[in-house]
């Protein structure tokens, strides 16, 4: 694993149930957005709640990442972000992107936001592509909706991104059908779908989990380029600790819906005071793939 | 496409039968080798010969010539009940999946009644306010189909609509409109062209069924079904003369039942595309013949067969995975 010497980050360890959080000025100086801010976001759907109370800031350019075991409502928090919640669960709270609300929002202001506002990258990219579409056309699709190309400048555009997320011969690369593809070139692909729209945020739900190591490695490195690049605030959801250890800056503990623990990631790996936090910790050292 | 249809066998086979069938039904229009309704009392059951193709009937019809003029009836039922079946199923189809909650949720059960509601039934209920007539069959035929279809499409498109792929395009911001008409319908039509292939089979087994039944096609229409019901009456002492129209259903029916499954691999690019990193870096198929030598040519039929849709998902899974370095899933 590469160094953790990261900007220090005052940790706020274990909640104390208030609700604040203690948020810092981005360390890089001129950005002065706000970030995504999630306030007490809450999301129940058939009498059960699947998040509560969900309070965490991601700055612009920084990485937080968002871990927990199976069903601690990860997979809820992102897309709850995006605002595609399963149909019929209600989302109650705050998600403020840059200071503007997008909690309540009617449909259409909402589906504006996705992908220039916020972008996601899912976990699977195997199933994360349309089967029957070109690559290249389901990277020019977003394109066309968010910066108004026409179909020959989107395809221009397409093979810029392409070229940017580190694909080879995007030219030709483009004309391919997703099965083509090997799962790094795939992943590539949907990065690139999702930033297509230039988005200031981006909602990475395990992103390489379904990857081998190498894969794995190289696509890290991507999402910290981007984020570097061109300022994109990063929430990375991931079960990994090894993973979350080499992307994020700072982190929170989900636990059965709720935000049990968050702090810079060093932090929390290295002294984790909840009992969930530990777990994963301890579970995570129990493996091969130690954490340092 | 057309090119890919005709690189399978069972494509040849469905597009040699059923373009005979249309070229036939338009030559009948103009010429059939005797008058397909002339009785002759003095011919009954002449053996094949050259001004009878096939022999004659009970009653001294020309079977080859009654034969040919059917083809217009067959096709004129398979195509009728194809298109109402086909736009009834897409306003079903349409109405069971996109619409508010409570409307698709109603529409699944109203389904589900129509679906239990028998086509001979409906044709009985048809005849009975309108008379037997072809209009019937293809009317009856269609509903049911169109029922069938919406039924099965609905389920599908819920199904594509929940998908990662389409979850990833709203993420990125497409629209209802742009889910329906790139993602939705693209990935539902191969189900629905399988289902239209199967009910134009149908029809026309059907509209044989019904004629045979006497809900049909009136004597003045030379119909398979008909005749078929005509010939069986001597199948004991003419065998042959029943085998006729019975062959002609059998090769149409199996030729529509196949074009829907050789257009729908014909369109999917899992088969019509190779796999570029098994082309390019040689990693042999996990499960393929190794090495791919002199087993190639035959794996090659055996890639491109439409044996069904069980065997389909299993290329399409085996290609992606054959890549060496980045197989997802590897990782559980």
């Amino acid at each position: 694993m590469t160094d953790h010497d990261r900007q220090p980050h005052p940790g706020t360890g274990p909640r104390d149930g208030t609700g604040r959080h203690d948020r810092t000025a981005p360390p890089t100086g001129p950005d002065q957005r706000a970030g995504l801010e999630v306030r007490g976001l809450t999301v129940r759907a058939a009498g059960r709640t699947l998040l509560d109370d969900v309070t965490f800031t991601v700055p612009p350019g920084r990485r937080v990442g968002v871990i927990g075991a199976s069903g601690s409502g990860k997979s809820m928090t992102s897309l709850a972000l995006m605002g595609l919640e399963p149909t019929g669960a209600e989302v109650t709270g705050s998600i403020r992107l840059d200071g503007r609300e997008l909690v309540g929002l009617p449909d259409r202001e909402r589906a504006g936001t996705r992908g220039s506002g916020i972008g996601m990258v899912f976990q699977e990219p195997g199933t994360a592509l349309d089967p029957l579409r070109r690559v290249g056309a389901q990277v020019a699709e977003p394109l066309r909706l968010h910066r108004g190309l026409d179909r020959r400048a989107a395809r221009t555009a397409a093979v810029a991104l392409a070229d940017a997320v580190g694909l080879p011969d995007p030219v030709s690369l483009l004309r391919q059908y997703p099965h083509q593809l090997s799962g790094g070139q795939r992943q590539r692909i949907c990065i690139a779908m999702a930033m297509a729209g230039s988005p200031a945020y981006l909602v990475a739900d395990e992103p390489t989990t379904a990857l081998d190591v190498t894969t794995e490695a190289r696509i890290l490195d991507l999402f910290e380029h981007l984020s570097t690049e061109r300022g994109t605030g990063m929430l990375f959801v991931t079960h990994d600790l090894a993973v979350l250890s080499r992307i994020a800056d700072t982190a929170v503990v989900l636990d059965a819906g709720r935000v049990v623990e968050e702090g810079p990631v060093r932090t929390l790996l290295d002294a984790p005071r909840h009992p969930a936090t530990v777990a994963l910790v301890d579970a995570a050292r129990a493996t091969a793939r130690r954490t340092p | 496409m057309i090119r890919r249809l005709l690189a399978r066998p069972t494509g040849v086979f469905a597009v040699v039968v059923l373009g005979l069938l249309v070229v036939l039904a338009l030559v009948s229009l103009v010429w059939t080798p005797q008058d397909p309704f002339r009785t002759d009392p003095f011919r009954q059951w002449s053996g094949p010969s050259a001004a009878h193709w096939f022999g004659t009937d009970a009653s001294g019809r020309d079977i080859a010539s009654y034969l040919l003029a059917g083809t217009r009836t067959t096709v004129l039922v398979a195509v009728g009940s194809g298109f109402i079946a086909s736009v009834v199923g897409i306003v079903l189809t349409a109405v069971g999946s996109l619409t508010a909650r409570w409307v698709r949720e109603g529409t699944a059960v109203l389904l589900d009644i129509l679906v239990a509601f028998p086509t001979l039934l409906t044709a009985m209920l048809l005849t009975a306010v309108f008379g037997g007539s072809l209009g019937v069959v293809v009317v009856s035929v269609g509903l049911s189909f169109g029922v069938t279809i919406a039924r099965v499409a609905r389920g599908e498109i819920r199904r594509i609509a929940r998908s990662d792929f389409v979850v990833a395009a709203r993420a990125s911001g497409v629209g209802p409109l742009g889910v329906l008409t790139r993602h939705l319908v693209p990935n539902a039509a191969p189900l629905f062209t399988v289902q239209l292939s199967l009910a134009m089979a149908t029809a026309v087994l059907a509209e044989a069924g019904l004629s045979y039944l006497g809900y049909g096609a009136g004597s003045d229409t030379a119909s398979w079904g008909s005749m078929l019901a005509d010939l069986q009456t001597y199948v004991g002492v003419h065998p042959w003369s029943a085998a006729w129209p019975g062959a002609a259903i059998a090769l149409v029916v199996a030729a529509l039942s196949l074009l829907g499954d050789a257009v729908r691999d014909a369109t999917d690019p899992r088969l019509t595309t190779g796999d570029r990193a098994a082309g390019s870096g040689g990693g042999g198929r996990p499960d393929g013949p190794a090495g791919g030598g002199p087993a190639r040519g035959s794996a090659g039929g055996a890639t491109d067969a439409p044996t069904g849709g069980s065997a389909v998902r299993g290329t399409a899974g085996g290609a992606p995975g054959s890549d060496a370095t980045t197989t997802p899933g590897v990782t559980a």
